[in-house]
């Protein structure tokens, strides 16, 4: 286990990156930063917790995850994010034609799970989500990073089950689109 | 049965990932996987999406190859 001055320069140093994290979830500058100072507090509290078992990074984020989702909670019920006005789904940016069918059919991916090895790519998945609009991408890092059931999500953006199911997709349809053209079109 | 057009289906793909699909809807995704190479890319990719978003906080860890 690393000194104490070491494992509190240790976390510092990671704070960057905590900071981009809670940033990309909450769309929100001063909460993100209370969410970190809130998680760092809590990981020198509980420096005995980590005992240098885990990677330091994974075990911050892990505390700092459950921050965020209670940071979601509160402002959910102080300032709900508005809804937008792309919503609707019947406008995915012409990805489809009238009939319903592609407009142009989605290449095929080579190598994904080799993305997955380099963190070029996840710099790159990051500006997409950051370019989804807000709740659409809170609606899906809920889903998907935060593992949260639809259910819960639509009590905490207060909308239906549907809207949830409408938000995801145009989410994940964006996401496919813009890794498309910013890392496997490349 | 219907047919599903392939707007349809990546809808269908992304509630997969959000519910439990009813038999109905799973049978008419077969049916157009098998005639439709775009969505079963856009399947494979809505697939990755979720494996990437849970390997989020650890890019990085694994030194680069």
């Amino acid at each position: 286990m690393p000194a104490p001055a070491d494992f509190r320069a240790q976390i510092q140093a990671l704070r960057p990156y905590l900071l981009r994290y809670a940033s990309l979830q909450l769309r929100d500058a001063a909460a993100a930063e209370d969410c970190v100072q809130e998680a760092l507090v809590a990981a020198l509290a509980g420096e005995s917790g980590f005992a240098g078992r885990a990677n330091l990074r994974t075990w911050l984020t892990g505390i700092l995850k459950h921050k965020i989702v209670d940071a979601i909670r509160r402002q959910s019920r102080e300032a709900p994010l508005a809804a937008e006005d792309d919503e609707d789904l019947e406008d995915l940016d012409g990805l489809f034609a009238r009939n319903g069918h592609w407009t142009e059919r989605p290449p095929a991916w080579s190598d994904p799970d080799g993305a997955l090895e380099q963190s070029r790519f996840f710099r790159a998945l990051e500006a997409c989500l950051a370019r989804l609009p807000a709740r659409t991408g809170r609606a899906f890092m809920m889903r998907e990073h935060l593992g949260l059931e639809t259910g819960e999500i639509c009590k905490e953006l207060d909308i239906t089950p549907t809207h949830c199911w409408v938000l995801l997709y145009r989410a994940r349809m964006a996401l496919r689109e813009c890794l498309q053209q910013t890392w496997f079109g490349k | 049965m219907k047919l599903l057009t392939c707007r349809e289906t990546t809808r269908l793909v992304s509630q997969g990932l959000d519910r439990e699909l009813a038999f109905g809807e799973r049978v008419a995704l077969r049916v157009h996987f098998a005639i439709c190479t775009g969505c079963r890319r856009a399947r494979r990719q809505m697939a990755f999406l979720r494996r990437a978003m849970q390997a989020l906080p650890e890019d990085g860890v694994r030194p680069r190859a």
